[in-house]
């Protein structure tokens, strides 16, 4: 897949609210050029939601609903299900936050991928529960100051590392599991691709840095999600009915401390902080690759 | 009777480049037609014709563009108004 390849279309809509710098319009406006019009989406409570659908200011130009937060994995199933009795195509997408996979929707979610709905879901994972005031999710990395873990005297931000998602759901065995970066656009763009094309479940989970939560200038938005590959915070792989079939190791491996710097939430991070978190990282990364960082 | 339909159009919430405290401008002569800024502007501000072009009733003036510009053909100056 080509950059020049993708089409003009574009059915997420500037005009839309999201901070300057936001990482999820660009997420979502290529990834609907990929799945086109003949789409249903569902968003939960998330920013996505705030910024780009609230009635009547809509910026998706599909058909769009919402409704409560914990069931995305459940309303996404009953859309899919009924458009399958009437012979009809349609992808029907869930776009949740992090917060709504990780923490809120997780059981249904985990039953539509034990059901194998023929739907895609997509985890838009910035951190924290930004929507509402940066509050701290599964999702939150070790040490990030958040406002429900601030960093002061008592606590040094949050005390447990991040859940690791994706690998929860590749554990289901569904159809197709993949995690992704807007900054590797090609892989970005084949990955969508390819869960367009595959029927049964599919889990697709994307970063997407956020300025005003992680405290970082919004030009490095891209540079934030290129970073997090190449350290190793964020890893880019396929996986279908449970077995890696694609693995994207970065080049050249940065120290973990270079993702770190250009952010506020972990500016108040010690050497001994720096080291534990690069200790989950290599950790990781042996598991994910299979070799020494 | 009003029904709970909304017509999405561009803009629908409002012109937000006036949010806008940097702008954007490209040198078309740098310029190799690479579209990154394309793909990556979060406000679908830049259009793609025979060069990209910016679209400034939209651009929040956020910087990704010139950022990731591969041979810095974008330059953000300071807004004037």
């Amino acid at each position: 897949m080509n950059i020049k390849d993708l089409s003009d279309e574009i059915l997420f809509t500037p005009g839309h609210t999201a901070c300057a710098g936001c990482g999820a319009p660009p997420i979502v406006r290529n990834i609907m050029k990929i799945f086109g019009k003949d789409t249903i989406i569902y968003t939960p409570a998330n920013c996505l939601l705030v910024f780009g659908g609230t009635y009547p200011y809509l910026a998706w130009k599909v058909p769009y609903f919402h409704e409560a937060f914990e069931n995305t994995g459940a309303c996404i199933s009953g859309v899919a299900r009924a458009l399958r009795k009437q012979g009809k195509k349609t992808l029907v997408v869930g776009i949740a936050g992090d917060g709504g996979t990780y923490d809120i929707g997780i059981q249904a979610l985990s039953g539509a991928a034990e059901r194998n709905e023929d739907v895609i879901y997509i985890c838009y994972d910035n951190e924290a529960y930004m929507n509402t005031g940066i509050q701290r999710s599964g999702s939150t990395p070790y040490g990030a100051a958040t406002t429900t873990t601030p960093a002061g005297t008592k606590i040094p931000g949050k005390l447990d590392h991040k859940k690791d998602m994706a690998e929860i759901m590749r554990a289901h065995e569904v159809p197709y599991v993949a995690t992704m970066s807007i900054a590797h656009q090609r892989d970005f763009l084949e990955k969508a691709k390819k869960a367009r094309d595959v029927e049964g479940f599919r889990y697709l989970h994307i970063i997407s840095p956020c300025p005003t939560g992680w405290r970082f200038d919004p030009s490095l938005t891209i540079e934030m999600s290129r970073k997090a590959v190449d350290s190793g915070m964020w890893t880019l792989f396929e996986a279908e009915y449970g077995e890696i079939t694609n693995i994207y190791k970065p080049k050249k491996k940065i120290p973990v401390k270079e993702y770190l710097m250009g952010q506020g939430r972990f500016r108040h991070f010690t050497p001994e902080m720096v080291e534990e978190l690069q200790r989950w990282v290599d950790h990781k990364w042996k598991r994910i690759y299979g070799e020494e960082p | 009777m009003k029904t709970a339909i909304s017509l999405p159009t561009k803009g629908a919430m409002g012109k937000t480049g006036t949010w806008r405290v940097f702008r954007p401008t490209i040198d078309l002569e740098k310029c190799i037609k690479c579209w990154r800024c394309w793909i990556f502007c979060p406000d679908a501000a830049i259009a793609r014709n025979e060069y990209p072009v910016i679209d400034y009733d939209y651009c929040k003036g956020c910087g990704i563009c010139a950022n990731e510009c591969p041979v810095n053909a974008i330059e953000m100056g300071r807004e004037e108004k």
